[in-house]
Protein backbone atom coordinates (compact mmCIF):
# COMPACT_ATOMS: atom_id res chain seq x y z
CA UNK A 1 0.00 0.00 0.00
CA UNK A 2 1.16 3.84 -0.92
CA UNK A 3 -0.47 6.49 0.30
CA UNK A 4 0.98 9.27 2.44
CA UNK A 5 -0.28 10.94 5.53
CA UNK A 6 1.20 14.51 6.17
CA UNK A 7 0.51 16.42 9.80
CA UNK A 8 0.75 19.74 10.79
CA UNK A 9 1.89 19.93 14.17
CA UNK A 10 0.76 23.73 15.04
CA UNK A 11 -0.31 22.81 18.81
CA UNK A 12 2.79 22.19 21.52
CA UNK A 13 0.74 20.32 24.21
CA UNK A 14 2.12 17.28 25.30
CA UNK A 15 -1.06 15.73 24.69
CA UNK A 16 -1.25 16.88 20.95
CA UNK A 17 2.21 15.65 20.42
CA UNK A 18 1.61 12.37 21.35
CA UNK A 19 -1.51 12.28 19.30
CA UNK A 20 0.73 13.31 16.04
CA UNK A 21 3.25 11.06 16.66
CA UNK A 22 1.45 7.83 17.59
CA UNK A 23 -0.82 8.60 14.37
CA UNK A 24 2.47 9.42 12.07
CA UNK A 25 4.26 6.28 13.57
CA UNK A 26 1.30 4.23 12.76
CA UNK A 27 0.91 5.67 9.28
CA UNK A 28 4.93 4.53 8.45
CA UNK A 29 4.35 1.25 9.93
CA UNK A 30 1.63 0.75 7.74
CA UNK A 31 3.45 1.13 4.79
CA UNK A 32 2.79 5.03 4.39
CA UNK A 33 5.16 7.71 4.19
CA UNK A 34 4.50 10.73 6.72
CA UNK A 35 5.49 14.08 7.03
CA UNK A 36 5.72 16.21 10.09
CA UNK A 37 4.94 19.84 9.33
CA UNK A 38 6.39 21.47 13.12
CA UNK A 39 4.70 25.51 13.52
CA UNK A 40 4.07 27.44 15.87
CA UNK A 41 3.64 26.14 19.29
CA UNK A 42 4.80 22.61 17.79
CA UNK A 43 8.10 24.12 16.68
CA UNK A 44 8.45 25.46 20.28
CA UNK A 45 8.72 21.63 21.22
CA UNK A 46 11.88 20.80 18.56
CA UNK A 47 14.23 23.41 20.68
CA UNK A 48 16.65 21.79 22.57
CA UNK A 49 15.63 20.41 25.52
CA UNK A 50 12.21 21.66 24.65
CA UNK A 51 10.51 18.19 23.57
CA UNK A 52 8.34 17.22 26.72
CA UNK A 53 8.45 20.81 28.16
CA UNK A 54 4.58 21.25 27.03
CA UNK A 55 1.67 21.18 29.29
CA UNK A 56 -1.39 19.22 28.44
CA UNK A 57 -4.14 20.80 26.13
CA UNK A 58 -6.97 20.70 29.38
CA UNK A 59 -6.40 20.17 33.38
CA UNK A 60 -2.91 21.43 33.16
CA UNK A 61 -3.68 22.55 36.66
CA UNK A 62 -0.37 24.78 36.78
CA UNK A 63 1.48 21.29 36.23
CA UNK A 64 -0.02 19.02 38.30
CA UNK A 65 -2.86 17.11 36.05
CA UNK A 66 0.30 16.76 33.60
CA UNK A 67 2.43 15.49 36.40
CA UNK A 68 -0.70 13.15 37.16
CA UNK A 69 -1.20 12.29 33.44
CA UNK A 70 2.65 11.51 32.86
CA UNK A 71 2.26 9.10 36.11
CA UNK A 72 -0.18 6.88 34.46
CA UNK A 73 1.21 6.99 31.52
CA UNK A 74 4.19 5.79 32.98
CA UNK A 75 2.39 2.88 34.43
CA UNK A 76 0.41 2.30 31.36
CA UNK A 77 4.19 2.37 29.85
CA UNK A 78 3.25 4.66 27.55
CA UNK A 79 6.67 5.51 25.32
CA UNK A 80 8.39 8.84 25.94
CA UNK A 81 7.98 11.24 22.83
CA UNK A 82 11.72 11.21 22.15
CA UNK A 83 11.04 7.35 21.71
CA UNK A 84 8.21 7.81 19.38
CA UNK A 85 10.87 10.75 17.09
CA UNK A 86 13.43 7.96 16.86
CA UNK A 87 11.19 5.80 15.56
CA UNK A 88 9.79 7.94 13.37
CA UNK A 89 13.03 9.14 11.78
CA UNK A 90 14.32 5.42 11.70
CA UNK A 91 11.17 4.29 9.75
CA UNK A 92 12.20 7.42 7.51
CA UNK A 93 9.56 9.81 8.93
CA UNK A 94 10.22 13.86 7.39
CA UNK A 95 10.07 16.54 10.07
CA UNK A 96 9.56 19.67 8.03
CA UNK A 97 10.18 23.33 10.27
CA UNK A 98 7.94 26.38 10.18
CA UNK A 99 10.24 29.04 8.63
CA UNK A 100 7.83 31.79 9.13
CA UNK A 101 7.36 30.74 12.89
CA UNK A 102 11.31 30.78 13.33
CA UNK A 103 10.88 34.16 12.01
CA UNK A 104 8.08 35.94 14.40
CA UNK A 105 9.51 33.39 17.72
CA UNK A 106 13.48 34.31 17.26
CA UNK A 107 14.24 30.64 16.60
CA UNK A 108 17.58 30.01 15.08
CA UNK A 109 18.18 26.75 13.36
CA UNK A 110 20.88 25.92 15.83
CA UNK A 111 18.13 26.88 18.72
CA UNK A 112 16.50 23.59 17.48
CA UNK A 113 17.23 19.87 16.77
CA UNK A 114 18.83 19.76 13.62
CA UNK A 115 19.20 16.08 14.25
CA UNK A 116 15.58 15.52 13.61
CA UNK A 117 14.65 18.17 11.08
CA UNK A 118 14.51 17.16 7.42
CA UNK A 119 13.67 20.59 5.51
CA UNK A 120 13.20 24.53 6.52
CA UNK A 121 10.04 25.40 4.90
CA UNK A 122 6.75 27.80 4.47
CA UNK A 123 3.24 27.09 3.61
CA UNK A 124 4.34 26.22 0.06
CA UNK A 125 6.11 22.79 1.26
CA UNK A 126 3.18 22.12 3.34
CA UNK A 127 0.85 22.41 -0.08
CA UNK A 128 3.34 20.30 -1.68
CA UNK A 129 3.43 17.70 0.83
CA UNK A 130 -0.40 17.52 1.37
CA UNK A 131 -1.40 17.77 -2.12
CA UNK A 132 -0.02 14.03 -2.71
CA UNK A 133 -1.36 12.92 0.79
CA UNK A 134 -4.32 10.98 1.63
CA UNK A 135 -4.52 11.77 4.97
CA UNK A 136 -3.62 15.47 6.12
CA UNK A 137 -4.46 16.23 9.84
CA UNK A 138 -3.81 19.93 11.68
CA UNK A 139 -3.37 18.91 15.71
CA UNK B 1 15.44 -18.58 4.89
CA UNK B 2 15.68 -15.96 7.88
CA UNK B 3 13.41 -15.75 10.92
CA UNK B 4 13.17 -12.93 12.94
CA UNK B 5 11.68 -12.61 16.63
CA UNK B 6 10.40 -9.80 18.10
CA UNK B 7 9.09 -9.40 21.80
CA UNK B 8 7.13 -6.95 22.75
CA UNK B 9 5.34 -8.02 25.79
CA UNK B 10 4.49 -5.54 28.23
CA UNK B 11 4.65 -2.41 25.25
CA UNK B 12 1.95 -1.06 24.48
CA UNK B 13 0.74 1.63 21.55
CA UNK B 14 2.03 2.17 19.29
CA UNK B 15 5.42 0.34 19.86
CA UNK B 16 4.49 -3.26 18.65
CA UNK B 17 2.98 -1.93 15.46
CA UNK B 18 6.56 0.00 14.98
CA UNK B 19 8.80 -2.87 15.88
CA UNK B 20 6.94 -5.37 13.46
CA UNK B 21 7.46 -2.59 11.04
CA UNK B 22 10.86 -2.03 11.39
CA UNK B 23 11.81 -5.59 11.56
CA UNK B 24 9.74 -6.06 8.68
CA UNK B 25 12.41 -3.49 6.56
CA UNK B 26 15.38 -5.52 8.09
CA UNK B 27 14.06 -8.68 6.72
CA UNK B 28 14.33 -9.91 3.31
CA UNK B 29 11.54 -11.05 0.93
CA UNK B 30 10.48 -14.37 2.22
CA UNK B 31 11.86 -13.99 5.48
CA UNK B 32 9.67 -14.77 8.53
CA UNK B 33 9.13 -12.28 11.39
CA UNK B 34 7.50 -13.17 14.10
CA UNK B 35 6.28 -10.89 17.28
CA UNK B 36 5.35 -12.08 20.64
CA UNK B 37 3.35 -9.31 22.95
CA UNK B 38 0.04 -8.70 25.28
CA UNK B 39 -0.92 -5.80 24.64
CA UNK B 40 -4.65 -6.91 22.91
CA UNK B 41 -5.22 -3.82 20.36
CA UNK B 42 -1.88 -4.90 18.80
CA UNK B 43 -3.15 -8.37 18.10
CA UNK B 44 -5.58 -7.01 15.69
CA UNK B 45 -3.86 -4.13 14.04
CA UNK B 46 -0.65 -5.89 13.48
CA UNK B 47 -3.03 -8.30 10.88
CA UNK B 48 -4.56 -5.18 9.46
CA UNK B 49 -1.37 -3.39 9.17
CA UNK B 50 0.33 -6.74 7.66
CA UNK B 51 -2.44 -6.91 4.90
CA UNK B 52 -1.91 -2.50 4.27
CA UNK B 53 1.45 -4.01 3.59
CA UNK B 54 0.57 -6.39 0.94
CA UNK B 55 2.05 -9.36 3.05
CA UNK B 56 1.62 -12.79 4.15
CA UNK B 57 -0.12 -13.71 7.97
CA UNK B 58 0.67 -17.17 8.34
CA UNK B 59 -0.38 -17.16 12.03
CA UNK B 60 -2.41 -15.63 15.09
CA UNK B 61 -2.20 -17.73 18.20
CA UNK B 62 -3.21 -16.57 22.08
CA UNK B 63 -2.03 -18.21 24.73
CA UNK B 64 -3.83 -17.04 27.96
CA UNK B 65 -2.56 -13.54 27.64
CA UNK B 66 -0.02 -13.80 25.30
CA UNK B 67 -0.40 -13.36 21.72
CA UNK B 68 1.96 -14.54 19.05
CA UNK B 69 1.77 -13.20 15.16
CA UNK B 70 3.78 -14.94 12.71
CA UNK B 71 4.07 -12.91 9.31
CA UNK B 72 6.21 -13.69 5.94
CA UNK B 73 7.61 -10.79 4.25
Amino acid sequence: MAGKATLVVHSGDMDKLYSALIIANGALSMGMEASLYFTFWGLERLKKGGLEKGPLSRMNLLGLGKWMVKRRMKKAKVVSLEKLLQDFKELGGKIIACEMTMEIMGIKPEDLRQDLIDDYGAVGAYIQEAKESTITLFI
Amino acid sequence: MAEMKIDVRGETCPVPLVEMRKALRKASPGDIVEVIGNHPASKKEIPMAVKALGLELMEVQQEGEIWKIRIRR
